[in-house]
């Protein structure tokens, strides 16, 4: 890629491959974006990824709609109020959609294919997005039998933590 | 219940997307002739201006500017400056630069195109505001090799 | 014009180096400050405008969307609107008009920025074409080159140019100092601000400014329910937007037409004919010192050419005829998407008397004003204490 990449190569944890773009008849310039961030999570998502390093999940409680909602919150969006009750929540809930991802894009955070899911845990009032797993996704057809039968999943957590929303590596049926 | 342990936290990451751009017949064209170390202009047919770099129509007319010219490769300074600090991209070999605005013989309007004034050493400062100033005559000085694109042209030279 | 608008309330955050915020944390305080200010609820509003820079300045993007909750922009019509540095008056143009049209009665109209978590000058290097326009030296060296053609289109002395420019940064960070919101509150004399290191000649350290976070949020409302909501309105007087062609060697930038162009139409609106006389304070968009003394002339406070002479006679400082930027201005203060939207809080504050300490005592017809691009878009907004 650029000349920019080598400066920031150290920060990038998941791999970046190449881009090729489809072939052109006329002249173009390739004119790549690299640029460096350093995003401020905040004293509400701080404690909320303190909390997924050890293995818990929290959700904030609204004082006024009384609703859970996680990922933890710093104001409830519908009452626009402080949400600074913290709840631990069970790490197992119903699981409301899935779609399995079976094409690859640029930029990706992982390799196909891989079910993508809205995950409602048990005592939240909303549901969470994060990966189906746990099983063979190789065969689209026997993923769809799988997961007709598949209501209720389970979080399993990676060996190795960073305190970011992968320290949950999939959830798994049970 | 997991307590608030350290201040809020800071998350280091990195944005990588490839882009690649069309430059189009005018531009494609412009460049072409920077690897003849030539450099083209397009005239408008109803304000009569002649702009560079060529373009595809006139700003003002906003209409197609299709006549070719050839213009000169000497100048005046318009304006200039001195660069010098860095920021994600630039590092200190690259620095100082002095930017400038040129206004080239018989073109009616000046090029800030990635102009640098060069051809002494730009790192003594005190040199530099006794040499560049607004009115001052430059001239081209094109790379050997050539690729056709703005780095064509390594520098303007001040001509006394 | 349309019907009558009038500013209900404003809200900012304390501007400056936020790590202790996310985000969309940051744009909660300032819409929850403007809600307090006005004394209304979200479910007041009619519609939402936001605007900021584009989303590579973060690394986030469609930010109206990441930050829906802060916005409260559920349940609500939104517009989102960009103009570079003028972002923040095409954010109040945008709010103005809708209400000004009948469509909506009251609007919340809000800008933001959160500078530390990218490399804005890197950013803002990076996302312009990449053939043509190609510079080393960030938004520093566009306005730097532009000082220059000013100074050698007029014939300004080197010095003299300098003299003023020093006058004008210790002007603003002494109003800085006195702005509890703003960024940068430090004490300088002309001695540290004519000295300081060279970031792009003649541009040196205290001639530019900060890297910023921030947020501003501002309600704008009819007259019925202005009238009927708030005890002290701000009204809007005149407004006015110019741009420009691409290329910055296409034009004169020393007579720059579209700040000429946006004040004439500004001040016809309002119905002002001697800008210097006429209004009691202006919030004029100085992100660089030098920068000021050009847009004092094209707003037609000074006559063309003569800036220097005027800022030198104190005509712009505090006490003087017109004081410029007491808040600051973007010297002290540029959390860029949200800048041109605090001029026209700060131009409220000061005609409703909400000012505190840099109040302009008596001020009744303030002007507010942001600029865009490298030199391409131009806004004021005049706000009165009068409908």
């Amino acid at each position: 890629m650029a000349e920019k990449y080598k400066l920031i190569k150290d920060l990038i944890r998941l791999e970046i491959e190449d881009f090729t773009f489809p072939k052109k008849e006329y002249r173009t310039g390739r004119h790549d974006t690299v640029l460096p961030y350093n995003w401020a999570l905040g004293p509400t998502w701080t404690r909320f990824f303190d909390g997924l390093k050890e293995e818990k999940i929290f959700g904030t409680r609204c004082k006024k709609c009384n609703k859970v909602l996680v990922p933890a919150r710093t104001f409830c969006p519908i009452c626009y109020e402080d949400m600074e009750e913290w709840v631990e929540l069970p790490q197992e809930g119903s699981l409301e959609t899935w779609c399995l991802v079976n094409y690859k894009y640029y930029g990706q955070v992982k390799k196909p294919p891989y079910i993508i899911a809205q995950i409602r845990l048990d005592k939240a009032d909303c549901s969470l997005t994060h990966f189906i797993g746990g099983f063979s996704l190789s065969d689209p057809g026997k993923v769809r039998n799988k997961m007709k039968t598949v209501s209720r999943v389970k979080a399993v957590w990676s060996k190795e933590k960073h305190s970011d929303i992968y320290d949950i590596a999939y959830f798994k049926p049970v | 219940m997991v307590e608030q342990k350290e201040k809020p936290r800071k998350v280091a990451s990195m944005g990588l997307v490839p882009y690649e751009m069309a430059l189009g017949p005018t531009w494609t064209r412009f460049f072409e002739g920077f690897k003849e170390k030539k450099i083209l202009g397009t005239k408008c047919n109803t304000c009569g201006r002649v702009l560079v770099p060529a373009r595809p129509f006139c700003p003002r007319c906003f209409e197609p500017m299709e006549e070719w010219v050839e213009v000169a490769q000497e100048g005046t300074i318009v304006t200039w400056s001195y660069v010098n600090y860095t920021y994600f991209g630039v590092t200190p070999d690259m620095i100082p630069v002095i930017a400038a605005t040129i206004k080239l013989d018989g073109v009616d309007c000046a090029m800030g195109m990635s102009t640098r004034i060069g051809g002494f050493d730009i790192k003594d400062f005190d040199l530099v505001t006794k040499k560049v100033k607004v009115g001052a005559r430059v001239k081209a000085v094109w790379r050997r090799k050539r690729q056709g694109n703005f780095r064509d042209i390594d520098y303007w030279k001040i001509i006394e | 014009m349309g019907r009558a608008v009038a500013v209900i309330g404003t809200g900012q955050t304390k501007h400056g180096r936020r790590d202790d915020l996310s985000y969309p944390d940051l744009v909660r305080q300032a819409v929850k400050a403007v809600f307090e200010d006005a004394g209304i609820t979200p479910k007041d509003v009619d519609g939402v405008v936001y605007g900021s820079m584009p989303s590579m300045m973060e690394g986030v993007a469609y930010n109206h969307f990441y930050f829906a909750d802060a916005l409260r922009v559920v349940g609500k019509p939104l517009l989102r609107t960009e103009t570079c540095g003028s972002t923040g008056q095409s954010v109040a143009h945008t709010a103005i008009h809708w209400v000004a049209s009948g469509m909506a009665d009251v609007v919340l109209a809000i800008a933001s920025e959160k500078e530390h978590e990218g490399d804005a000058q890197a950013t803002m290097m990076t996302i312009l074409e990449p053939f043509l326009l190609v510079v080393i030296g960030g938004a520093p060296v566009a306005f730097s080159l532009q000082s220059r053609e000013w100074m050698g289109y007029y014939h300004i002395d080197d010095d003299k140019a300098r003299e003023a420019a020093s006058i004008v940064s210790v002007d603003s960070h002494n109003g800085g100092l006195a702005n509890p919101f703003a960024h940068i509150r430090v004490q300088l004399t002309k001695e540290d601000v004519s000295k300081a290191p060279i970031i792009t000649y003649p541009v040196r350290l205290y001639d530019v400014c900060p890297v910023s976070d921030g947020a501003c949020a501002v309600l704008f409302a009819s007259e019925e329910k202005a009238k009927k909501i708030c005890k002290k309105p701000a009204w809007v007087k005149g407004m006015g937007f110019r741009g420009e062609e691409y290329f910055i060697g296409d034009s004169n930038k020393a007579v720059w037409q579209s700040t000429i162009e946006a004040s004439k139409e500004a001040y016809k609106q309002a119905g002002i004919t001697n800008p210097l006389k006429e209004l009691d304070v202006a919030e004029v968009y100085n992100p660089f010192s030098y920068q000021e003394l050009m847009f004092l002339e094209c707003l037609g406070l000074c006559p063309p050419g003569e800036a220097p002479e005027y800022v030198i006679k104190g005509t712009f400082s505090p006490g003087g005829e017109l004081p410029c930027d007491p808040s600051g201005g973007v010297l002290c203060t540029n959390p860029i998407g949200a800048a041109g939207l605090i001029r026209v809080a700060e131009a409220a504050l000061q005609v409703t008397g909400k000012a505190g300490e840099h109040q302009v005592e008596g001020a009744k017809l303030a002007l507010s004003h942001a600029m865009g691009g490298a030199e391409q878009f131009n806004g004021i907004t005049i706000l009165g204490s009068k409908l």
